[in-house]
């Protein structure tokens, strides 16, 4: 039971932060929650040994996308709604269709027949062999993110700019 | 030689060996932690009074002179200063997260020494990704300005945290791209791999120490490093963020007394965490600069440490002589001009990797010039293009909605 | 640590993803609500990388690399939308935001 210690400590963090992050009144204060889950997710990736994978975890989602939200949230002044109620008219049917889908779940999981066991040894994966398997095998898919980076990039800022009238014509 | 290269692994090894088998790993992993927590806030309060003796001779004064001999112990007395301070929260202060945010840049900040090699053997974790390592830890201090300037409730700090977000979040790119340049030539992203390719010199019987720097990759890479730590450590010419004639003090204007300090340390911590990082991937990590001269008896960390103190004093040089930039001159410049240097870079370091192989008379000169040109033909493109895009005219103001 | 604790985990935080994205009246809480079922799934495929029989192929963390991409152009893109939602509708509470005539 001792072993299982960094792992409920992390899974803890994870779903209460989580829990935290679309249930409390502030937004900021979900968006730094989302954050915190997002470090607990990361934790949990080193401890199946995927290092990269949890590293990038942190860049990317912390790094970026947190912030993002942030800027989100100053932007559009929604930091503050106390008066407002949180949850929306059919909340209660978001509870019901969540707890069923949970239920699920958690019935498949436990009446599947497949219950590997993890490996004896971590798996070495090394960051070489991932960046030649990213330029090998998955070469492919890697240029397509690149391609959807990129026009995801140049939408969102379409998106977000403001429309100016232009000057001596039609709008 | 080898005693004093190595007395800190060797004391390490020789206190672990007097603990009984249980309590190793907690007491080296402390052994390692202590030294970190111990030597680099010493550096900081060393850092602080010379600063502001080296900024007191570039603007002819004399500076702290009145505390100790020379005034060298000014150190102790703001420590104490601070210390005994009243500490103030305002009455709408966001009260957990304003007590988070320098909690976090500190933590964030003494993460990242976890990686960089101080010596030879000397390091507290040697991890396969060390480098993404030292970027992801470098997420918190954004979270933790941010977290700073929303919970102070003062339109002072948010402005401050919106332009120190905005600033940090556009000279990572730089950064990285930087940092990805050495990590392309050497294959590896462990800082220890990164240090152990720079060993020995080369040219006319190794005269030139190996180090990346003196390629020309590596030093586009350094100063495209230099000036992106600079901003990212919030230093003058890039102190916008913190801009004491415009808005006070950024985000931590309502921060008093300990916590004050805290920001102020952890702010100095980043600066030398990310020099160090400066000096392991570009300057030959904790290697001699003479590796052809008889100083074998000077200890790698010497060397580490003296290559670090120089860049800081870069710095403070830097910033007793720069005047501080506009937001648009700083956007402009990390947009129009960085990232494509960045990039440019990326691929003159493959130019450079896949001419090694060639071994014809006078290679090594056509492939240097090939490198060079490549790197200045558009560094003067860009940097005219930069400089025309100046329009003088009259000043125009625009208001919040 | 068993394979079915890590599945009845992550199960558990794609549910309370789930709850947020059908619950809460704010556009913003939505896709951090996203975020979280995303990031549910991602660990579903470290979970069974780990757990897997062919560990050197590494295709669920090469999936997951590929996730992480995706769910950052996502965010991008939908806080945009929601930023110029509220440029135009004056809100982003999805209650209010029921006119698809502009």
């Amino acid at each position: 039971m001792i072993m299982d210690a960094p792992f409920l400590i992390a899974a803890s963090l994870t779903l209460l932060s989580a829990i935290a992050a679309i249930s409390l009144r502030n937004l900021v204060h979900c968006a730094l929650c989302l954050a915190l889950t997002f470090i607990g997710l990361a934790t949990l990736y080193l401890q199946l040994g995927a290092q990269f994978v949890g590293l990038t975890q942190i860049v990317v989602n912390v790094g970026a996308v947190a912030i993002v939200i942030v800027f989100a949230i100053l932007l559009t002044r929604s930091g503050d709604s106390s008066d407002e109620p949180r949850f929306n008219k059919g909340a209660v049917w978001g509870f019901l269709i969540g707890g069923g889908v949970f239920g699920a779940l958690g019935a498949a999981i436990n009446a599947s027949s497949i219950s590997l066991k993890a490996a004896a040894v971590e798996p070495s994966l090394t960051v070489k062999q991932i960046g030649q398997e990213l330029m090998g095998r998955y070469v492919l898919p890697l240029e397509a993110i690149g391609l959807l980076l990129t026009a995801a990039l140049i939408g969102a800022v379409i998106v977000a700019m403001r429309e100016t009238p232009r000057e001596g014509g039609r709008k | 030689m080898e005693k004093l290269d190595q007395i800190f692994v060797t004391l390490k090894a020789l206190v672990l060996g007097l603990v009984p088998e249980p309590f190793q790993l907690p007491v080296s992993i402390l052994l390692s932690i202590v030294p970190i927590m111990l030597v680099f806030p010493g550096m900081f309060a060393l850092t602080t009074v010379a600063e502001r003796k080296l900024l007191g001779r570039i603007q002819n004064r004399l500076g702290p002179n009145r505390v100790g001999p020379f005034g060298f112990l000014q150190w102790a007395a703001d420590g104490l200063k601070t210390i005994t301070k009243e500490d103030i929260v305002p009455r709408n202060a966001d009260k957990v997260v304003h007590f988070l945010a320098p909690v976090i840049l500190l933590v964030s900040a003494l993460l990242a020494y976890s990686v960089i090699p101080f010596g030879r053997n000397m390091h507290a974790i040697e991890i396969d990704a060390g480098i993404l390592f030292f970027f992801a830890v470098g997420a918190g201090t954004e979270l933790a300005v941010f977290m700073a300037g929303w919970s102070s409730r003062n339109k002072y700090a948010l402005l401050g945290a919106m332009r120190a977000i905005a600033q940090m979040i556009s000279y990572e790119l730089p950064l990285l791209l930087a940092a990805l340049a050495v990590v392309m030539a050497v294959g590896s992203l462990n800082p220890v791999d990164i240090v152990a390719a720079q060993d020995g010199g080369r040219g006319w019987g190794g005269v030139v120490p190996n180090w990346f720097v003196f390629t020309p990759w590596g030093f586009v890479g350094f100063v495209l490093f230099l000036i992106a730590a600079a901003a990212e450590s919030n230093r003058s010419p890039f102190d916008l963020p913190e801009a004491e004639s415009e808005i006070i003090a950024g985000y931590f204007v309502e921060y008093s007394g300990m916590k004050f300090a805290t920001f102020f340390l952890a702010e100095y911590l980043g600066l030398f965490v990310i020099c160090g990082m400066g000096v392991t991937l570009f300057l030959g990590g904790w290697h001699a600069p003479f590796p052809w001269f008889w100083c074998d008896w000077i200890p790698s960390w010497a060397w580490f440490l003296s290559k670090l103190v120089s860049i800081v004093l870069l710095y403070i040089w830097m910033r007793g002589t720069l005047p501080r930039l506009r937001i648009d001159q700083l956007m402009n410049f990390a947009w129009k001009f960085m990232l494509p240097m960045g990039l440019i870079n990326l691929v003159v370091v493959g130019v450079w990797k896949y001419t090694r192989p060639w071994d014809y008379f006078g290679a090594e000169a056509v492939r240097w010039l090939v490198c060079v040109a490549l790197l200045a033909v558009p560094y003067f493109l860009l940097g005219r293009n930069l400089m025309s895009h100046r329009k003088w005219g009259p000043r125009t103001y625009r208001y919040a909605e | 640590m068993t394979m079915e604790t890590w599945l009845i985990f992550s199960a558990a935080l794609f549910c309370i993803g789930l709850v947020g994205a059908l619950t809460r009246r704010n556009a913003i809480i939505v896709l951090i609500s996203i975020e979280l079922m995303l990031n549910a799934a991602n660990l579903n495929f470290i979970v069974f990388w780990r757990h897997g029989v062919n560990a050197e192929a590494a295709a669920g963390v090469m999936t997951v690399i590929f996730s992480i991409g995706i769910a950052a152009a996502e965010a991008a893109v939908g806080l945009a939308l929601v930023i110029a939602v509220y440029r135009h509708f004056k809100t982003v509470n999805l209650d209010k935001i029921d006119s698809m005539k502009g």
